[in-house]
């Protein structure tokens, strides 16, 4: 089995330097895309069908297509890789950044060649302390070889390439709300259209991409389109980083085709629940989608199958709940941090969820009220996408929509028995 | 057009526009809160979810957002679809979580937003059952109160604040439910539109302090149409009255002129109206005839019976007597008129200082004779290059200001164009647009706040900025004279504009009387003049000093300095002023001996001036808020102004006191005067330029179904008991011989034309949002028209360029050339009398730049003494950066340094080197 995104990192978890890149390999993609048409190079991504790993799932190629290109193209264009990695149980794109930081900025090279993108920014999550350095550190490296700068590797294409750390939240994870930030504004999200494709990062051409999509291309790249799709056991093309959080042998991540089966991630990798512990369900792809459940372990990991089981892959990166963690505590513990990260634009939003919260909140201490569950309802209903202005919400109502489904009784039991009957008791019990 | 279906009913509407204003225009009550139709559509609220469907079959429909969709032609919406009512209604339930419930207390209710809002979408019950957030309120300074609690988040303060007005100091905070809007902390707002947040606010977090003071509901408020005097732009308000006491002036939309906003002077300025200066009864003073002296308000002075003071001064002011009068640039057409009638044309001289009588004159000349048009304010914002010469429009004509800096937009809003984004979606046209500055050159002696706008900037004296605007006027026109030995630098910046200009569809000039040059205004004329070829029209605007400095001018008279040598030369022994403070128009011993040589001064004023201390006879004259009347703007356009509250007894509108006095002296022509109607045909008959006088607003007798339209809103409460300490019999109210408005409840309760809309109210529709209703498309004109009349238009032939082009300004060593600087608080003689305005006046000063304070050895803040005109003054040194060298500035008109007469050469020392002898 292939693994071209995590084969080369190192066993004591330090980055590769960038000679050891380079002698596995590295930056050879950026010579080969520097002798391609750049319409050639977004073809073969296209064709590949990269599809986006921050979650939404849209075909790569086709997004930088978009793009304004030519001499009569507004100038300066951008690639903005999202590094913001804020969704709750998902930590795959950090050991992107800090294990291999090169093979990103290999992939953005490409990337931003094949836009045409003058100017190329990583958005990075500030509490990502080590993957700031270390991607720094390889960004001086990058330019030391002239891989990034003026004329790269003698060529007519220069970039210029910068680290921004953000000012941490996970609104500015969403594409257009991180353009503000990056702007300096607030981090609330801009409607679309106009995409940012035409009207992006100070009104120019941009394009966001996630860090595992980023560094997805140089193999593609290198390898071409039909090794990359037979990489993968779906539709979608190439690996995939997948992870699994909770009370399970071996949580970590692993790199699996795109395609692997619940079941083998959850038995196989992570080595099924601890002793003692029975599995209740998971979120497959961070804290913004619905359970899943033990009947579907036989779904394939991948977008489309994901969606047709009536959740979404996400990230990709599970969190698993077992038996002795109350449900209504562990939504009540999501919702917080979706209300605590609203960015307060839009009123169903940033109304809506606290209200929720403090629903969850009564209902989990004794207090919830017969009628509770209509209003929660009310709220999986209108706080979902059109009715808000960007997709937080909508996300935060994924797990309480499924939630109030799988878990109806027990909502109701904590609202008739005026207590929670769960002993251990999550970390959900903070204060709002 | 497109047809859009409407809940299955086909309607026209403008293609690509927004539903929300489709909506909204035709009629339909769709609720919003973060739209608002001068700043557009964001989308944050939520509030106007309408459902779309696909097609005639599609019956699930989507969501979306009306003020974020285009309407297209053969879309399909529904409003009463019951998944987006639900919707509608959960926004409010939503709000409401945290809003308090404390209307009863809260100074919006009664025309809240937010109340009209809630009622529509029909949330009654709370099902919230926590606890509500609470923030910590901010001291914003005289004019704004600030209770964050009540906040919806609608973003509306901080877009006009910051996007539309310019404001810098007022910002949104933190994030999720706690963002919160203010200050980064306490202090005076430091915007010139800030007021506007009271409007612009759908609930009660911004409110008027000033109202606070002397709070009354908007229904128990006695309103009419006026106008602001408090410069010459003429934005129309309302203001309200009760108990005889003015409360506060909201704005008045007319989609020409102020639109939807006012400046804080405008709705401020209004206290002088209650002040303990005012003038309420007639007053004799004997001992101040016969060579001037003593005075009135000085104790010498009785009241006097209204009979006893006509029949004295239809002694003194008999036909044939040798009796001059003195106009107002304050003063309506009516009043001034009024006094033209009673002296004879030849008589009459306008009451302005002798550099604002040359200027104005010129101004007027200028617009009528040349080929530029005066452009209306809307007009203003659609200009796409703009020309500032020598003017400081943020403190002369604030809402030109606001609307120039909706004109440095225009342009880069092309950029978007390109995107095919259209301009109501307001976020994503900023964003395009960014910080690309638009085509606007400013040129003036001082650094000015709409530098912040503009693409280039020029300082220099007077002389200099007429030079460049001779230059830029010559590179569009050779017709033009070329300014000789002109620096290279400005040569080239005089091509620059000029390309700027040419390149333009719609380039705009302004200049006007704040530099007190003729040179700049003939400059900016011929630069506009030049621009005027084939197709393409100039707009040419003016700041003037007064409300109705037009009006005067138009009307025309002689110079002050004619009237004080008719004085001194013997052919005057007797005056009539008219509402106007002759120490404001000339230094103070030329005013002085003026009223040395007259032996008789009749003062008609509201308000207890020096020159009401030097009269013999002095008539209480109504405020603006008691008078009727017209005006002429700065662009030429009439307009009419109302009585909102019949005064004390003793005050009467100055033309009326002219009338009676005239009818008293046995002059048989004026007996058909019986009201304002009259005198405004008997002007239109006199004068042909005021010949539309007559048509700006419907005569005294229009009835809409044989009613009069009320004064007082139909749910006016008290009027029975309000002045039950007095008498228990409700008393007569008072009758207006002089318009269709009526001081009762009664009348008619529809719409009004134009331009007598007491207040803006619809069903359901309580707050300041109710214009939509009375607008023929949201934003767009009112229905009817807009009021007012453009009495002057440009005349369509050959540019009559001005080819006297000043020398260079030339430093002198021991003296300095002093400019006015203008102050939006402080420069204008009546708003100085409210208490907010005069607490954000500045303390005199005297600005010089830093290179001529190190050459006079001084520091910024130490006094050093200024020599002017005869009058000698300690002031502190305030610093101008961008002045030239051996230019000075003395604040304008702001009290302690009234009647300077500027510009003229002075001498600045330090302190030791010169005896003071006092200021005025």
């Amino acid at each position: 089995m292939e693994r071209p995104l995590t084969q080369h990192m190192k066993p004591d978890g330090s980055a590769l330097d960038i000679s050891e890149y380079e002698k596995t390999g590295g930056y050879r993609a950026v010579r080969k895309a520097l002798t391609m048409a750049p319409k050639e190079i977004q073809e073969m991504v296209r064709n590949s069908n990269l599809r986006g790993r921050g979650g939404a799932g849209f075909n790569t190629g086709q997004k930088w297509s978009f793009v304004p290109m030519g001499d009569d193209a507004p100038r300066p264009k951008y690639l903005i890789c999202n590094a913001d990695e804020m969704e709750p149980g998902t930590f795959k794109d950090r050991m992107l950044v800090e294990k291999n930081p090169h093979q990103l900025i290999e992939g953005m090279i490409i990337s931003a060649f094949a836009i045409q993108a003058d100017i190329a920014y990583v958005f990075l999550r500030d509490e990502y302390k080590t993957a700031g350095r270390r991607i720094a550190g390889a960004i001086s490296e990058a330019y030391r070889s002239n891989y990034l700068g003026k004329n790269i590797l003698g060529s007519d294409y220069s970039l210029d390439f910068h680290l921004h750390t953000s000012a941490g939240r996970y609104m500015c994870g969403e594409e257009t709300a991180l353009l503000n930030a990056l702007e300096g504004k607030r981090a609330t999200p801009r409607a679309k259209p106009p995409f940012p494709q035409t009207s992006g990062l100070w009104g120019k051409p941009t394009v966001v991409n996630n860090v595992e999509t980023l560094c997805n291309v140089p193999h593609i790249v290198k390898n071409g389109v039909e090794w990359y799709k037979g990489l993968s056991r779906s539709e979608d093309g190439g690996t995939k980083i997948y992870g699994v959080s909770g009370r399970v042998k071996r949580p970590g991540l692993w790199e699996l085709p795109m395609g692997t089966t619940v079941r083998e991630i959850f038995d196989e990798h992570a080595g099924g629940m601890q002793d003692g512990y029975k599995f209740r369900c998971l979120i497959p792809g961070g804290a913004s989608t619905e359970f899943l459940t033990g009947e579907h372990f036989d779904v394939k990991m991948d977008f489309d199958s994901v969606m047709k089981a009536g959740s979404r892959m996400g990230t990709g990166t599970m969190i698993v709940l077992d038996d002795t963690i109350c449900p209504v505590g562990a939504l009540y513990n999501l919702e917080l941090f979706f209300a605590r990260e609203s960015c307060g634009w839009c009123t169903p939003c940033r109304e809506g969820l606290p209200w929720v919260v403090r629903i969850l909140k009564a209902i989990e201490e004794g207090h919830g009220e017969p009628d509770d569950l209509e209003k929660l309802e009310m709220h999986g209903k209108f706080l979902w996408l059109h009715f808000t202005y960007c997709a937080l919400a909508p996300g935060a109502m994924e797990p309480l929509r499924s939630g109030l489904k799988l878990f109806r009784d027990e909502f109701e039991r904590h609202i008739k028995e005026k207590r929670c009957p769960y002993e251990n008791v999550p970390a959900a019990r903070m204060n709002v | 057009m497109a047809t859009i279906y409407i809940d299955n009913k086909p309607y026209d509407v403008k293609d690509g526009g927004n539903l929300l204003h489709a909506c909204l225009s035709l009629g339909f009550n769709l609720p919003y809160f973060c739209w608002h139709p001068a700043m557009h559509s964001v989308g944050a609220c939520r509030q106007c979810a309408v459902k779309q469907f696909r097609s005639g079959h599609d019956t699930k429909g989507r969501i979306v957002m009306s003020c974020m969709t285009a309407a297209t032609d053969g879309m399909r919406i529904s409003i009463d679809d019951p998944e987006a009512a639900a919707f509608r209604k959960s926004i409010i339930e939503w709000l409401m979580t945290n809003h308090p419930h404390d209307c009863p207390v809260c100074d919006e209710g009664g025309e809240c937003h937010l109340q009209d809002m809630t009622h529509m979408t029909g949330h009654v019950y709370r099902r919230f059952r926590f606890k509500k957030r609470t923030y910590l309120n901010q001291y914003l300074g005289p004019f704004l109160t600030h209770e964050m609690n009540r906040c919806i988040q609608c973003y509306r303060c901080v877009r006009f604040y910051r996007d539309y007005a310019g404001g810098r100091d007022f910002d949104v905070f933190a994030s999720h439910n706690h963002v919160y809007f203010g200050r980064h902390r306490d202090g005076v707002l430091e915007n010139e539109f800030s007021g506007n947040l009271a409007e612009v606010c759908p609930t009660g977090v911004f409110t008027d302090k000033t109202l606070k003071k002397h709070y009354t509901r908007k229904w128990d408020l006695q309103t009419a149409p006026s106008v602001c005097v408090h410069c010459s732009v003429g934005c129309n308000t309302i203001p309200g009255e009760r108990y005889g006491e003015l409360r506060r002036i909201r704005n008045r939309y007319n989609g020409e002129v102020n639109r939807y906003f006012l400046c804080d002077r405008g709705r401020y300025g209004y206290e002088f109206v209650n002040s303990a200066l005012r003038i309420r009864a007639p007053l004799i003073n004997p001992s101040a005839s016969h060579n001037g002296g003593g005075g009135p308000v000085s104790g010498g002075e009785r009241v006097a019976a209204k009979e006893e003071v006509l029949r004295y001064l239809s002694d003194i002011l008999y036909f044939g007597a040798r009796a001059i009068g003195i106009g107002s640039p304050r003063a309506s057409l009516e009043a001034n008129f009024a006094l033209r009638s009673l002296v004879g044309a030849e008589h009459f001289y306008m009451g302005v200082p002798d550099t604002d009588f040359r200027l104005v004159t010129l101004i007027a000349d200028v617009l009528r004779k040349g080929p530029a048009r005066s452009p209306s304010l809307s007009e203003v914002e659609a200009a796409d290059a703009v020309f500032v010469l020598g003017e400081d429009v943020t403190n002369t004509a604030p809402v030109l200001a606001l609307a120039l800096r909706q004109a440095a937009r225009q342009k880069p809003l092309e950029i978007a164009r390109k995107l095919r984004i259209p301009l109501w979606d307001d976020a994503a046209v900023r964003n395009a647009v960014q910080n690309v500055r638009g085509v606007f050159s400013v040129a003036a002696p001082y650094k000015t706040k709409l530098e912040e706008v503009a693409s280039r900037s020029y300082h220099g004296a007077p002389d200099d900025l007429a030079r460049l605007g001779f230059a830029v006027a010559h590179e569009l026109n050779n017709e033009n004279p070329a300014v000789e030995g002109l620096p290279d630098e400005v040569r080239s910046l005089a091509v620059s504009i000029a390309q700027d200009l040419k390149e333009a569809k719609r380039p705009l000039i302004i200049s006007g009387a704040g530099c007190g040059s003729e040179a700049v205004i003939q400059a900016a004329a011929n630069v506009a003049w030049a621009l005027c070829s084939g197709k393409r029209q100039a707009g040419l605007c003016f700041a003037i000093p007064a409300c109705n400095s037009m009006g005067l001018a138009l009307m025309g008279g002689g110079s002050l300095g004619a009237a004080f040598k008719a004085a001194r030369e013997g052919t005057a022994d007797r005056a009539v002023i008219l509402e106007n403070d002759l120490y404001r128009c000339a230094p103070e011993e030329e005013v002085n001996a003026f009223f040395g040589q007259i032996r008789h001064t009749v003062v008609l004023d509201s308000l207890a001036t020096p020159t009401v201390a030097k009269a013999e006879v002095v008539l209480p004259a109504a405020a603006f808020a008691e008078a009727d009347g017209a005006m002429v703007n700065n662009e030429g356009r009439a307009q009419r102004f109302y009585q909102v509250f019949a005064p004390d007894n003793g005050i009467r509108e100055s033309w009326r006191w002219l009338r009676d006095i005239m009818i008293a002296a046995g002059r048989a022509d004026v007996r058909e005067w019986q009201g304002l109607d009259n005198i405004s045909a008997a002007l239109a008959e006199t004068l042909p330029v005021f010949r539309q006088a007559p048509e700006i607003a419907p005569p005294a007798g229009f009835r809409i179904a044989g009613m009069k339209i009320p004064r007082l809103p139909h749910r006016y409460s008290g009027r029975t008991a309000m002045f039950a300490d007095i008498t228990v019999y409700e008393p007569k109210p008072p009758r207006d011989p002089d318009s269709p408005l009526s001081f009762s409840m009664e009348g008619y309760q529809g719409q009004p034309p134009p331009a007598l809309i007491p207040r803006f109210w619809a069903p359901g529709w309580n707050s300041v949002q109710s214009v939509n209703k009375f607008q023929s498309e949201v934003g767009g004109p009112l229905r009817g028209g807009d009021p007012g009349r453009r009495l002057i238009e440009s005349a369509g032939v050959k540019a009559p360029f001005f080819k006297d082009i000043p020398d260079a300004f030339a430093p002198r060593t021991q003296e300095w050339l002093i400019l006015p600087s203008y102050h939006i608080f402080g420069s204008e003689e009546l708003s100085v009398l409210s208490p907010g305005i005069a607490e954000l006046t500045p303390r005199p000063y005297v600005g010089l730049n830093a290179g001529d304070t190190g050459a006079l050895r001084v520091s910024e803040g130490e006094e050093i003494a200024v020599a002017m005109n005869g009058a000698e003054f300690l002031l502190p040194v305030r610093h101008f950066p961008e002045l030239p060298s051996g230019i000075a500035v003395l604040p304008s008109g702001i009290p302690g340094l009234q009647g300077l007469m500027l510009p003229a050469w002075g001498a600045l020392a330090k302190r030791k080197t010169i005896t003071v002898t006092g200021a005025t």
